[in-house]
């Protein structure tokens, strides 16, 4: 819902659009084979651990790993992992220090683990960002492993402000995740964590106030990989020339026709896909026919539509309900909210009983009908 | 966890996984390591490792209870022992496989109402479960996978759970595991690959999973105290306050009929209910003077169907009345009800026309009540 991803993600228009998009999918798919996130919602729920523990298991397996970058002040079981491996020494640039590209690529291991990819390089580095520098080592075929804290994903910057009062100051753009071929959530319940931070003694309100602020960014880590699990799922059915309709999160369509009670089906599809996480569209189905007097109305709902986070398109088809389907369809929608007027209006008489003709068409997905 | 004894009722902690193999009983067992290095006791009630090395090199240092050994229909089956547990009362009890069937001859029909006994005598529980086992999730489960999950949780006791931590680990990385066989011996690993395994459904289910931990998380949030911050969240993160129960004013209406997919949704209408954090009432309405004077297949089905809207905790409500429609949509005003759920109605040449007809009058007189319209999932053949 937060991203506008989904505004150029789909297209209904079938055939070379379609190729094209199949040809980028197993594009993405190929080149991000190398690059893996654990992703955390707060420092201290083990991302470092899970990276570099992967790191050892790899190489017992006969990988070549080095270790491209660690975070300083490193409790003591990481220590202990990392002296068995390979580390490259960061390098002194200006007054402070960065990952060591040109020595990594030198030594071109098949894996570098690098801790912590929200660094911005001192001046004078070969990238500004460390994300940078990890983008080029993925493109030099070496597999990265790394570790990303919610707080640092620049387009979720603002929300763990809301939540924590804190703006982190070096970030990574959200498409980093994207691009990663695989990102792992690392999860552990807020109390752990506080135990683990030696916090607070419990009952105290400062502990309470952590605690749900604590969970509040577990829940946007948790959806936020959702999305990105999404986009791969996506992205794999779209390579494989896979058909699929069934969604994995709820989608919801709002369909405004001229006369229904549009500002209580679209708050309602908005409440409805807000509760779920999901993803809300609002179509509106032209017609030569439409008395112009109705076309202002639906413009100012549409807009409103548009503000509230929904994706809102215009269909074209002699059919409306035939247009409806295809859209939901190609959009994977699983509920369809419709008005529905008793009175003899011209949508149904142009098409004969609309909302039976909707619910023998809407095959998988639910109607909702609001009366009117 | 909290410490046993301080109060009644013990603590659930749910490991959630989407598939075999992703770590959750080993996650599980590191943690009860850590909670025993605490202080705390803790024991193991159920452990079901699969042969896999790993989970069985993690459990030791920690006390088991021995299972009960059990004959039923000439063989031996091994369950957890309930009450071995409930005497030996630890702190602490680690129950793997949650919705796990226990055989006929058992207390309880299922190993969650052990664990229910066991939260009830002021135990702690740890314990696992896939989200393909969720009661609400079963048709949807079936689209992706081509499997009809008979062992399922229902809802209410998932929500039941202090705390569900997702155990997370990449589909690749999972497949890699089933392929070293370490999930499975060989000619399992072979089978699994066709339905759970295949790397499209377990991505799907991974998505699942990740949204129903957030839901989780979302709803355990609404019980802390509330903070000013709450009200400056942006459109697309409903504050507290809106998502808390006195917010939603929903109240669903399923009407259950005697239509095979009614099980489908009671399913479909109790999640909707769960999320807008509605009331929702199961109705079944017959013109017939008494249930008894049904035709037995009716009878069985309806009441098949009313038994399972209360394993899941809906509301149930037999009426009878002249008119099916009148009689419902008096007890829908009555009880304020915002929003009807009914089946889609078959749309055979002669039956259908009764149900259309059915959908017909009840849009006709909902005036103020959304009506939805409940599709059966079907299952499209996948390449």
């Amino acid at each position: 819902m937060a991203t506008d991803r989904t505004a150029d993600t789909f297209d209904r228009r079938p055939d070379p659009e379609q190729l094209l998009r199949q040809l980028d999918a197993q594009e993405r798919q190929l080149i991000h084979e190398h690059l893996k996130v654990f992703l955390g919602y707060a420092s201290g729920v083990g991302k470092s651990f899970r990276m570099l523990d992967e790191g050892r298991r790899r190489r017992e397996r006969g990988q070549d790993v080095v270790v491209g970058a660690v975070q300083w002040n490193m409790p003591p079981e990481l220590e202990r992992l990392i002296q068995s491996m390979e580390v490259i020494p960061l390098k002194k640039v200006g007054g402070g220090e960065t990952m060591d590209v040109e020595a990594i690529l030198g030594r071109r291991p098949q894996v570098c683990l690098v801790d912590g990819a929200a660094y911005d390089n001192p001046p004078g580095s070969r990238n500004p960002k460390r994300w940078q520098d990890i983008t080029e080592l993925v493109s030099n075929g070496i597999v990265v492993i790394t570790s990303l804290n919610l707080q640092h994903i620049e387009e979720r910057r603002d929300i763990v402000k809301q939540i924590t009062g804190k703006q982190a100051t070096q970030t990574v753009p959200e498409s980093f995740l994207y691009a990663a071929n695989e990102i792992v959530i690392v999860d552990v319940p807020p109390e752990l964590l506080l135990e683990r931070a030696g916090g607070p003694d419990a009952g105290d309100a400062a502990l309470a106030d952590t605690q749900r602020q604590l969970s509040a960014l577990r829940e946007l880590a948790l959806l936020l990989t959702a999305e990105v699990v999404d986009k791969q799922l996506e992205d794999y059915l779209l390579a494989h020339g896979i058909d699929q309709r069934w969604g994995t999160q709820e989608r919801i369509l709002v369909c405004l026709t001229p006369g229904s009670n549009a500002e209580a089906i679209v708050a309602s599809g908005k409440r409805n896909a807000d509760r779920f996480h999901g993803e809300f569209f609002v179509v509106y189905v032209r017609h030569p026919q439409l008395p112009e007097k109705d076309e202002p109305g639906l413009q100012r709902h549409l807009e409103a539509a548009q503000q509230a986070g929904a994706h809102v398109d215009a269909l074209d088809g002699d059919d409306p309900v035939e247009a409806l389907m295809d859209f939901a369809r190609t959009h994977r929608i699983t509920q369809i909210f419709v008005g529905h007027r008793r009175k003899n209006h011209w949508w149904y008489r142009l098409v004969g009983g609309p909302i039976d003709r909707l619910i023998r068409a809407a095959e998988g997905i639910d109607v909702r009908v609001f009366p009117h | 966890m909290s410490d046993g004894d301080s109060k009644n009722r013990g603590q659930l902690k749910v490991y959630l996984g989407y598939a075999a193999g992703v770590g959750k009983t080993y996650q599980m067992l590191e943690d009860a390591h850590e909670l025993k290095q605490k202080g705390f006791d803790a024991v193991i009630g159920y452990l079901e490792p699969h042969g896999r090395k790993d989970t069985i090199a993690r459990a030791e240092g920690l006390e088991l209870i021995p299972r009960r050994k059990a004959e039923y229909r000439g063989s031996t089956f091994e369950e957890m022992d309930l009450e071995a547990i409930l005497r030996r009362k630890p702190q602490v009890c680690v129950v793997d496989e949650l919705p796990h069937t226990n055989i006929p001859d058992s207390s309880h029909t299922k190993r969650w109402e052990d664990v229910l006994a066991l939260l009830d005598a002021g135990i702690d529980v740890m314990t696992t479960m896939n989200i393909q086992h969720l009661e609400s999730l079963n048709d949807q489960v079936w689209q992706m996978t081509g499997v009809r999950v008979r062992e399922t949780i229902p809802d209410w006791v998932m929500k039941q759970a202090d705390e569900v931590v997702m155990v997370d680990l990449t589909p690749r990385a999972l497949l890699n595991r089933l392929e070293r066989g370490v999930v499975y011996p060989p000619e399992k690993a072979e089978r699994a690959l066709q339905n759970f395994f295949k790397e499209s459904t377990l991505v799907a289910l991974r998505e699942l999973a990740l949204r129903q931990t957030a839901h989780e998380v979302e709803i355990r949030q609404v019980t802390l105290p509330d903070s000013a911050l709450v009200d400056t969240f942006p459109t697309n993160f409903p504050p507290a306050a809106d998502r808390a129960p006195s917010g939603g004013n929903d109240r669903i209406l399923v009407h259950l009929t005697e239509d095979p997919s009614t099980a489908m949704l009671i399913r479909r209408g109790k999640r909707v209910a769960d999320y807008l954090q509605a009331e929702c009432f199961a109705v079944y309405v017959h013109t017939e003077p008494d249930l008894a004077s049904l035709p037995a297949g009716r009878r069985v089905a309806i009441e098949r169907h009313l038994t399972f809207a209360r394993n899941l905790h809906l509301e149930t409500h037999v009426l009878q009345g002249a008119d099916i429609v009148d009689t419902l949509m008096d007890f829908a005003r009555l009880h304020r009800v915002t929003q009807i759920f009914m089946v889609r109605p078959q749309y055979s040449r002669w039956h259908g026309f009764l149900a259309t007809n059915l959908v017909h009058r009840i849009v006709g007189e909902a005036r103020d009540m959304q009506v939805t319209i409940v599709a059966e999932r079907r299952r499209e053949r996948q390449s």
